[in-house]
């Protein structure tokens, strides 16, 4: 038999899995290789790159195995929390021996982002009599300075001739965090520069941990031949360091001082160590015609720090025929910010009990706009591009004092993404 | 724990359309052999887990909301 080069991959890719995997491929089952590559870059900001590759083996009787690897590269600069000022700041690296400077009016980004995240998943489904179904997973993570292990459970149950489906899943993880130089006391003073046989100043430790459990239930519902509807709530606690080890709150001059609005301090910021989240999902996909697909998604989120977000999805799935398709797509999404979330502190105020200045806990308003080409092969196999721009803007929940006039003090963030998709 | 008010109006309108939509579950639906449309990749909730993986990375590592669709987990240091 003539293999063609695709297919002597695809063969090679699979035996290198059931390698993996220590099961050997031709046992009644068959191989599925996926792969999707990101690339992400922030203007002036994070750039990523993250692979992921994933081997699917499904069995005649139903049951399938997955393993998927993902690799994430990030380098970059990252926004510290701290505030610009009119003035060149300089500020201590996280290691605490080194320093970076900011220029007069400039937002304080730290420079020293570097890291790989490599994280492996696994899930085992399998079929319990005729209408009950399990699914298994295990995840694992390493990246310099935080590991991560989880474990997750579902059943799902058909009902109605299989039009309609309910689920329920619980996960458990345990993560720690070893942060460059140590973990931060929360609201201290940021570490002046150090020798390099000295720690920094204001530590607690090495490593803090978090433990996060999760609970899913759905509902999914066979509408028509042609459209469905699933409806999932979720409830997620977290317990433990929940803060940020790398991210600064700055203590400014008030409107009487003679600085006014000028920072004087840098604290290492402070989040609680409980939260639980909510949300209530829903997904509708319709086939309007012919291969062409509407998908609407919103979520509507709550947790005790008192974020409230909606998230709206739309894609539409255009058949081209032959040449493939096109999927616009387009995410609006609105967040207000966690109660412990301040721009700055002003000097001589009582220090809060928890304070962050990172933008993401603030109240944002983020689009997306993207658009996808696809190119369906044979055995449901495809090749597919995917081009989309993020903006994030920050909103300001109250006015600054003095020396603020004129500065940016919530830049918005603008990213664009590319991820190309390849099914061996 | 508290329910905020938005969420309340969603649970207040959800319900309902939750109780009639079980109410009407067994008029919903397709008998098996009509059901093609809906097993192809384009029409499955799950068709792109690997895209769908990302994009929940790339918004769990940039906002305070993750999860919904799947599990909102933990496993990374960006957040």
């Amino acid at each position: 038999m003539q293999l063609s080069g695709g297919n002597r991959v695809r063969l090679a890719l699979a035996a290198a899995a059931g390698a993996l995997l220590g099961t050997p491929a031709a046992r009644g089952g068959s191989w599925k290789l996926d792969s999707q590559v990101l690339y992400y870059s922030e203007t002036d900001r994070v750039t990523a790159i993250e692979p992921v590759i994933s081997a699917r083996w499904e069995r005649g009787d139903g049951q399938t195995l997955g393993l998927k690897l993902t690799v994430d590269s990030l380098t970059g600069a990252s926004a510290s929390g701290a505030m610009p000022s009119t003035r060149p700041q300089t500020y201590t690296t996280p290691s605490g021996h080194g320093i970076y400077t900011v220029g007069a009016g400039k937002t304080p980004l730290d420079p020293s982002f570097l890291d790989t995240r490599w994280a492996l998943d696994a899930a085992w489904e399998t079929p319990l009599g005729q209408l009950w179904r399990a699914t298994f997973g295990a995840h694992a993570s390493i990246e310099y300075d935080y590991d991560s292990a989880s474990l997750s459970a579902a059943l799902a149950r058909d009902f109605n001739q299989r039009n309609t489906t309910l689920s329920i899943g619980v996960s458990a993880g345990y993560d720690q965090i070893h942060p460059v130089g140590g973990v931060p006391r929360p609201l201290a003073s940021m570490s002046p520069e150090v020798p390099d046989d000295q720690a920094p100043l204001n530590r607690l430790g090495d490593a803090e941990t978090k433990s996060v459990g999760d609970l899913l239930l759905g509902l999914t519902q066979v509408i028509d031949r042609r459209s469905l509807l699933q409806i999932n709530y979720s409830l997620g606690m977290s317990d433990g360091y929940l803060t940020d080890p790398y991210k600064l709150v700055s203590i400014v001059e008030g409107a009487s001082g003679a600085d006014s609005g000028e920072p004087v301090d840098q604290l290492y910021e402070s989040r609680p160590d409980r939260r639980t989240k909510q949300s209530l999902y829903l997904a509708y996909k319709r086939e309007v015609r012919s291969q062409d697909v509407l998908d609407a998604v919103y979520r509507y989120l709550w947790d005790d720090w008192q974020v409230r977000s909606q998230t709206l999805e739309l894609r539409y799935r255009r058949d081209l025929g032959r040449p493939g398709y096109l999927q616009p797509h387009v995410r609006y999404y609105t967040q207000s910010a966690a109660d412990f979330y301040a721009r700055f502190l002003e000097a001589g105020a009582p220090l809060p009990s928890h304070a962050s200045a990172d933008y993401r806990l603030g109240e944002l308003t983020d689009w997306t706009f993207g658009l996808k080409y696809g190119k369906p092969l044979a055995h449901e196999r495809e090749w597919n591009l995917k081009l989309e721009l993020y903006r994030q803007s920050v909103s300001a929940p109250r006015a600054p004092p003095g020396a603020f006039a004129g500065l940016e003090l919530f830049p918005s963030v603008e990213a664009v993404m590319v991820q190309v998709g390849c099914d061996f | 724990m508290t329910i905020p008010r938005r969420a309340r109006v969603v649970l207040v309108l959800a319900i309902p359309a939750l109780l009639a939509g079980c109410a009407a579950a067994p008029r919903l639906g397709a008998k098996p052999w009509d059901r093609g449309e809906l097993a192809k990749r384009c029409m499955r909730l799950d068709g792109y887990p690997l895209e769908a993986g990302i994009d929940d990375h790339i918004y769990f590592s940039k906002e305070a909301s993750s999860g919904g669709a799947g599990f909102a987990g933990g496993g990374c240091g960006c957040n």
